[in-house]
């Protein structure tokens, strides 16, 4: 599983890092989100789905 | 052509479940005119599918003065237009004003603040337990919590709160004059504006402070951009997390057994799991978010034309049974997190973290503190807010 995320559209709602906090975080900044590992774990797999589905700025794309 | 309903609609006998007409339209015509107060007929959203996809749709606006937008009373249509904030706005606008605050609402930072809501929650408590019973739970509890903590973070004087609940309450309420909720808008405006001028001079260590010295002093905004700002935080801050603890309260207490599976709890994953689903099932923002259309565009089938308005019920797709089975259950072990009680797209609240975390400390700390917390009256007296664009209850008699 492969991530991208698009800081440009990202509107910094935090809920990526609630749903897989080993894989997103937000700038101290400005809240936008930063990519941990872009080649997540199997077992982190589904929680990076579900980041990538409640992303209210669709700014989390994943290629399998 | 038969004439299309009116919107919105009165609630059936269980005070937390939405308008049972909403559920027959989400069945039978997803996507439905409805009528409202001024004669407008914009259209009605209510799959889940189709909700996200109109708050993500770029052809779709935010912004309350373009023409044919479908505002929710006469008094908020004239407050609107009278101070705008970004909220409703579109992009690049509404991107320049939340970025501003973006940082303040950072995951970690409100984590930082947890301790401080623990030791807000657990004073309220006290003294709720050693003054009279029965007690009003939103005046003495519901209200103060997110109240004071808004306060600390913008920099408000907390002293001056009878002020701004009274006019907050003005600004929410659908059934006010145009007249009055302007004279409440520019009553909370001047004080906010008066607020940030004396912070721009003397700044504390506050979100208000901040903005001052950046974007008040530089002439970034002016005086009364930065109180339009204040005054969405400030209300949007309070009224919603009040309408939350309190109305969750009664929807724990007409629940014992879900109540069970949370009092005896310190694990915060499973109270994590019950704010959101008790979000969901409350879905309090209860008359939709407005948007209008400004292109032709289709969605669920239906052909939305240019200038139509578009309401997306976030509360109809929070009970839709292709995103929640059996959604009409309080189910707190559920996994609810895509729920749109927040809404969804650029737009998506702001300040969700902070009301995760009070809601999360409130959840976890008053019924365990009080097991024996009652309602001192039938739920079928309790006045709900049907009057208000935030729903829950007007007060809340409990006795434990
Ligand atoms: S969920 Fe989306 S919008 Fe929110 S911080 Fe993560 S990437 Fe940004």
């Amino acid at each position: 599983m492969k991530v991208v995320v698009d800081q440009d559209t990202c509107v910094a709602s935090g809920q990526c890092v609630l749903a897989a906090a080993d894989v997103f975080d937000q700038r101290d900044e400005d809240g936008i989100v930063v990519l941990l590992d872009e080649n997540p774990p199997a077992r982190l797999a589904e929680d990076v789905r579900q980041a990538a589905a409640i992303c209210p700025a669709l700014a989390i794309r994943i290629e399998e | 052509m038969t004439e299309a309903p009116s919107f919105p609609m009165t609630r059936g006998r269980c005070p937390f479940d939405p308008p049972p007409e909403l559920g027959r339209i989400r069945a039978d015509e997803p996507v439905a005119r409805v009528r409202l107060w001024d004669g407008s007929e914009p259209w009605l959203v209510t799959r889940y599918e189709d909700v996200r996809a109109v708050l993500t749709d770029p052809r779709i606006s935010a912004d309350s003065d373009r023409p044919g937008y479908p505002p929710p009373s006469p008094g908020i249509a004239a407050r609107r237009r009278q101070a705008k904030a970004f909220i409703n706005q579109d992009d690049p606008e509404h991107a320049a004003g939340r970025r501003l605050l973006t940082a303040d609402f950072v995951i970690k930072k409100i984590e930082r603040l947890r301790p401080r809501i623990q030791q807000i929650v657990d004073q309220l408590i006290d003294d709720l337990l050693a003054g009279p019973k029965p007690a009003d739970l939103v005046g003495a509890f519901a209200l103060p919590v997110p109240s004071l903590v808004i306060c600390e973070l913008l920099g408000v004087p907390y002293a001056d709160r009878a002020f701004f609940h009274r006019t907050s309450k003005t600004l929410i309420s659908r059934d006010v004059t145009p007249e009055q909720a302007v004279a409440a808008t520019e009553e909370l405006l001047g004080y906010l504006g008066d607020l940030v001028e004396k912070k721009a001079a003397d700044p504390g260590d506050d979100v208000l402070s901040r903005l001052a010295v950046e974007q008040l002093r530089t002439g970034k905004l002016t005086r009364r951009e930065l109180a339009a700002m204040g005054q969405l935080l400030l209300v949007a801050g309070h009224e919603t997390t009040a309408n939350m603890i309190a109305l969750g309260t009664v929807a724990l207490l007409e629940n014992p057994a879900q109540l069970a599976g949370i009092r005896g709890t310190d694990d915060p994953a499973l109270l994590a799991n019950a704010v959101e689903e008790l979000l969901r099932y409350l879905t309090i923002v209860h008359l939709g978010r407005r948007r209008v259309a400004t292109e032709d565009l289709e969605i669920g089938g239906q052909l939305i034309r240019k200038g139509e308005g578009v309401i997306a019920a976030t509360d109809a797709a929070n009970r839709d049974d292709t995103a929640f089975p059996a959604p009409d259950e309080l189910d707190l072990r559920r996994k609810a997190r895509h729920h749109l009680a927040f809404g969804y797209g650029v737009h998506q609240c702001l300040g969700q973290p902070l009301a995760r975390v009070e809601l999360q400390v409130v959840y976890g700390t008053l019924y365990r503190r009080v097991p024996t917390l009652a309602l001192a009256v039938p739920v079928e007296q309790l006045n709900f807010k049907h009057d208000m664009v935030v729903y829950g209850v007007h007060e809340l008699p409990v006795t434990w």
